[in-house]
């Protein structure tokens, strides 16, 4: 193989269970009954975080997938490229809240 | 934008994994037709706008169009026959047949339901090759109280423009509230408006009744818009969708998602049982998307608005291609929208 992450690829995902077959259906059961039913939230709501979980491990192709499903579940643009920002911002703040555990070792090290 | 008719089928280089037909036989599923309750005309193919995934290749510069012929032998067709009560005006944008006026009222004086495939943008646009103003339309549709149905890709200006060309957004909103100022989509009018939803690319469709609540919601609080009801339909593979999906290596992917996507249930409630759609020639089809196709309804000489022949054409074989993937994918796909849960 000379290239890493071919979108074909996507279509793959099925082939995770070529040695572990059982742990496969149990693992596609759970990802369509979260992701593909109405429950608390609607799925829209689903593939909108999911689209954000997407971008925040930078995973491309659960970028084309989510990307397609929020338009499928009628999302639109806006409120997608919202939810980037929401993954992006937390990362930020992730980022900056370790920084208390800087300030907390900067305490015990300066006399 | 290339207007120029399209000679690239839906046939051309199909996998066998995409036969309609053997899908149906695999699945031991008969769909013969039910009725003709509707007869859907395609009155002309000359349109003020050139939509991107437009199935009939619709421009401004097209000039097919019924004969007064033709238009007397619908009348008379849906005179002979009680049972046929809907006439469903397509094209093109049918308001730019000469004889578009004088056909919505004798439906009417017969008791049929005539349906409009109004794209809004006429209204302001006018006749794109004469000039002439369509600005009555809201007027003399009220006055015949026809059903307008029009496309609305999306409640904001990206996609729909996208779509259906730059402006388009901001006419359809001028044109929307023309229609409301005379009562159509108002509470208690009995002015029946309903949008149409597609998708502007290789999806599905979202599920109808959230659309229609996000439609609805979108357009009152931001322009003060009512309508009845939302339609979503989904893209059909054939003509110019067809070609932009081929140009951009997305075609085979397409089929392969309306092929996973096959619903049974959608698959019953196809339209095509119901309805016979006519071309500006007076030739007979099982549906719209046929007729551009070229696929003549399996009639024999009944196959004609001239020799209409309701037992002959309750007894065909409807003709499936690929591209009736497209109607039973999700939650279904008809000009009345879903046709499954």
């Amino acid at each position: 193989m000379s290239n890493y992450f071919e979108s074909e690829d996507l279509a793959k995902f099925g082939q995770i269970g070529r040695h572990a077959p059982k742990l496969a259906e149990d693992f596609f059961k759970y990802y369509g009954n979260v992701t593909a039913t109405d429950g608390a939230l609607s799925k829209r709501e689903k593939a909108l975080i999911a689209l954000a979980v997407a971008h925040a491990q930078k995973c491309a192709y659960c970028i084309d997938a989510y990307t397609t499903q929020c338009l499928e579940t009628g999302s639109n643009p806006e409120q997608m490229m919202e939810a980037v920002h929401v993954a992006a911002v937390m990362q930020a703040g992730i980022t900056l809240a370790h920084s208390v555990q800087m300030y907390n070792h900067l305490d015990k090290l300066v006399l | 934008m290339d207007d120029a008719p399209i000679t690239l089928t839906q046939l051309d280089g199909e996998l066998p994994r995409h036969d309609f037909a053997a899908l149906l036989a695999a699945r031991a599923l008969q769909l013969p037709p039910r009725s003709v309750e509707t007869l859907q005309v395609n009155l002309t193919k000359l349109c003020n706008q050139a939509c991107r995934h437009c199935h009939v290749d619709s421009s401004p510069s097209r000039t097919e169009a019924l004969s007064p012929e033709g238009v007397a032998a619908v009348l008379e067709v849906l005179a002979r026959h009680p049972q046929i009560g809907k006439l469903d005006l397509t094209g093109g944008a049918p308001e730019l047949h000469p004889q578009f006026d004088e056909l919505v009222r004798a439906a009417v004086r017969l008791g049929k339901q005539v349906m409009v495939r109004h794209n809004l943008t006429v209204q302001l646009d006018g006749h794109p090759q004469t000039g002439e103003s369509k600005a009555y339309l809201p007027a003399f549709f009220a006055e015949q109280g026809v059903e307008v149905i029009s496309s609305l890709p999306y409640w904001q200006e990206f996609f729909t423009d996208s779509q259906r060309g730059k402006g388009v957004f901001g006419k359809s909103i001028t044109a929307m509230q023309r229609l409301n100022a005379v009562g159509y989509g108002i509470e208690g009018s009995g002015l029946v408006f309903n949008l149409v939803y597609n998708p502007v690319g290789p999806y599905l469709p979202a599920a109808q009744a959230g659309l229609e609540a996000d439609y609805k919601r979108e357009l009152r609080d931001k322009f003060g818009l009512h309508f009845n009801n939302l339609y979503t339909i989904t893209n059909m593979p054939i003509h110019r969708f067809a070609l932009h999906l081929r140009k951009s290596g997305q075609y085979q992917a397409y089929m392969d998602k309306l092929l996973a996507a096959f619903n049974p249930a959608a698959a019953e409630g196809v339209m095509c049982r119901s309805l016979i759609s006519v071309d500006h020639r007076g030739r007979l089809y099982d549906c719209d998307f046929n007729q551009q196709l070229g696929l003549v309804a399996e009639a024999g000489a009944s196959a004609s608005l001239f020799d209409f022949d309701y037992q002959a054409l309750m007894s065909r074989r409807i003709r499936w291609g690929s591209h009736c993937l497209g109607c039973t994918a999700g939650a279904g796909s008809s000009c009345g929208g879903a046709t499954a849960g």
